[in-house]
């Protein structure tokens, strides 16, 4: 298990680098200028300058070298002096936005926690919703129970959330006034009172995201309890006299939660991706939002380190689905 | 010897397009998805002929109206008809999924047929499937849409320009799936006892591919192209609602679902229809693929 973990581990480094000189190359390609910002009347030297000043004037590799060195080795210092109080990253060149000019990474870190609220919130009330319900359409399936939980589902998977959203926002917001459409991320959280308008701004998004969430995990749930309700070891067990509740909810849930973990992390980096329209529809100033607005501003560094986040969650959440199987199931041997 | 009824013999075995048929008729779900999936089509694209006002009209003085007989769904803030924008955006959102299937299932399964067939490809190419797969799909997207939309306008003007770049970006972020499934079912076929006779007559590889293999995986295929236009719709309506679609006064359903939240506070309704025709062809897709998963698959078919 040990060497396969320090394996596929091992696998991870090549395919990151390699997905990051994918970015790095895409990026390459724009035709957007970062200077299309800066004033007409600025004349053309001081704006080639200017261009110099932003690393442009380097090949690519060059770039893509300092980019990485950058982004691998001087942000962890930075992390550490951060955590320690040392100074290992005195004087050393950050990747920096070309909109703000200051880190990006101090500007992820500013606009993670919002993100984290609501997408985390919503992950962890989707798989508490979607449980039960997938053990119960499985227990009794076909039952009317169970074909209003496959057409919900299908609903979930079908509505986009940038209708979702709209709809509750229409419903909540604008006809019943019950809900801000608007998240205020400024807001904070110190008393009750202004614990309930917290709680009160993130119940739309929540319910959006949860929705989809709950509709693909209650599939597989459901999935997964079927498959092992019928297997030999719920007949002894039911033989040798256990309570239908401890053989469901003991011996058969256990074993049909294996998949599902793993699922569930599998879940983690797209709700990520997923939650850039949420984000836009509700206004929530998260990473999602933030690589919008880098998009439409041409900055590249920013572009660069968030889609390489995303790629990262995906590849890391990959890394941790496979070891959990392993680990979870002793039946899967890897060596 | 000739009280054995004739009926009896003559009767044909029944063939195995009228088994799945049989399947099919049988979920319901997918019955009645196949029905409003064909309706939105066949509203979609007949209905311009009998529905005449233009798409991109203009009547100032008609503007934000309600729903009447004259405008059915109503007119948008420059008095352009609804409903003929509705079939107009129908017309492109549908068109880009069908379109984006269509490459990505053709990508899909050449990888998945090259990979597992031939053994020396299998790892190159499953490798390089696990790299899309760990690539930020929506993030890259957008970055795709935002690089190569002037070049392609300047190449094929601004309409055709970006169905071209939406097809293509949806195509090659899509077919992974589909190459997984084609791989696993060729591994398992081209053991089969036909393949090895087909092999000992001389049969060439490529043709042993076209008249042996592919017929036989065409319904995992067929069930990924079911969900590939789900897929490819809600994709193209996510890009136009981020504002990186098609153009402003080219109208698609995620566009027109964007434009009207302009106007949420004001006229809500307006959000409906575009929404509900998203939602309501990916969801007979959907079923329609569901339906179509247990009528291919012989041993749900049997029961």
């Amino acid at each position: 298990m040990l060497q396969f973990t320090v394996r596929r581990s091992m696998l991870a480094v090549p395919t990151l680098l390699f997905i990051s000189l994918v970015i790095f190359l895409l990026l390459e390609l724009a035709p957007g200028d970062p200077m299309a910002q800066v004033p007409l009347t600025v004349p053309q030297e001081v704006k080639e300058k200017m261009r110099l000043a932003l690393g442009l004037g380097e090949p690519v590799h060059v770039r893509f070298w300092k980019w990485i060195v950058q982004f691998f080795w001087i942000e962890p210092q930075v992390l550490m002096d951060h955590i320690f109080g040392t100074t290992f990253s005195e004087g050393k060149l950050r990747v920096v936005s070309w909109q703000t000019r200051s880190p990006v990474m101090e500007i992820v870190i500013q606009r993670i926690p919002q993100t984290l609220w609501v997408v985390g919130v919503a992950y962890i009330v989707g798989i508490l919703i979607a449980i039960p319900i997938g053990i119960y359409s499985a227990y009794r399936q076909y039952s009317v129970f169970d074909q209003a939980g496959t057409f919900i589902s299908m609903v979930g998977y079908s509505v986009p959330p940038f209708f979702s959203g709209v709809l509750v926002i229409v419903i909540f917001s604008v006809n019943l006034g019950w809900f801000p459409s608007i998240y205020d991320t400024t807001h904070v959280v110190n008393d009750w009172a202004s614990f309930k308008v917290q709680l009160n701004q993130m119940i739309m998004p929540v319910m959006v995201l949860a929705l989809q969430i709950t509709a693909q995990i209650s599939r597989f749930m459901r999935a997964s309890m079927l498959d092992n309700l019928n297997q030999d070891y719920v007949r002894t067990a039911r033989a040798k006299g256990l309570g239908e509740r401890v053989v469901v909810m003991v011996h058969v849930l256990r074993n049909s939660m294996i998949p599902v973990v793993t699922v569930i992390a599998l879940g983690i980096p797209s709700i990520f991706g997923g939650a850039i329209i949420t984000e836009q529809v509700f206004k929530v100033n998260g990473i999602g939002q933030l690589l919008i607005g880098a998009i439409q501003a041409n900055d590249l560094p920013m572009v660069q380190t968030l889609t390489f986040i995303f790629a990262f969650l995906i590849v890391f959440f990959n890394l941790i689905a496979d070891i959990l199987y392993g680990i979870l199931d002793p039946r899967i041997r890897y060596d | 010897m000739t009280d054995l009824s004739d009926a009896e013999l003559i009767k044909p075995p029944r063939s195995q397009k009228r088994d799945v048929w049989d399947q099919f008729k049988s979920h319901r779900g997918a019955m009645l998805g196949a029905f409003v999936f064909i309706t939105i089509v066949a509203v979609v694209f007949l209905g311009p002929f009998f529905w005449t006002i233009e798409a991109t009209h203009i009547d100032i003085r008609a503007r934000n109206q309600g729903p009447s007989w004259a405008h059915p769904f109503g007119t948008d803030q420059l008095g352009r008809d609804t409903f003929a924008r509705m079939m107009a955006g129908g017309q492109t959102s549908i068109s880009v999924g069908l379109a984006a299937m269509g490459l990505s299932l053709v990508l899909g399964t050449f990888v998945g047929v090259l990979a597992g067939f031939f053994r020396f490809l299998d790892g190159p190419l499953m490798r390089l499937t696990d790299l899309f797969l760990a690539l930020p799909i929506l993030p890259l997207l957008l970055v795709m849409m935002l690089l190569f939309r002037e070049a392609l306008n300047g190449a094929f003007g601004p309409e055709t320009g970006i169905f071209i770049l939406i097809v293509t970006a949806i195509g090659i972020t899509s077919w992974m799936p589909t190459a997984r499934i084609v791989r696993g079912d060729v591994l398992a076929l081209k053991e089969r006892e036909f393949v090895l006779s087909a092999r000992s007559i001389g049969t060439k590889n490529s043709r042993i591919i076209t008249r042996h293999i592919l017929p036989n995986v065409l319904s995992p295929i067929m069930v990924s192209a079911t969900l590939g236009i789900a897929n490819a719709i809600i994709t193209e309506s996510a890009l136009s609602f981020l504002g990186l679609g098609f153009p402003p006064d080219f109208p698609t359903w995620g566009r027109l679902l964007f434009d009207a939240t302009d106007y949420l506070q004001q006229y809500p309704e307006r959000v409906f229809w575009p929404g509900m025709a998203i939602s309501l062809s990916v969801l007979s897709v959907n079923y329609l693929g569901d339906g179509l998963r247990d009528a291919l698959d012989p041993r749900v078919r049997g029961r």
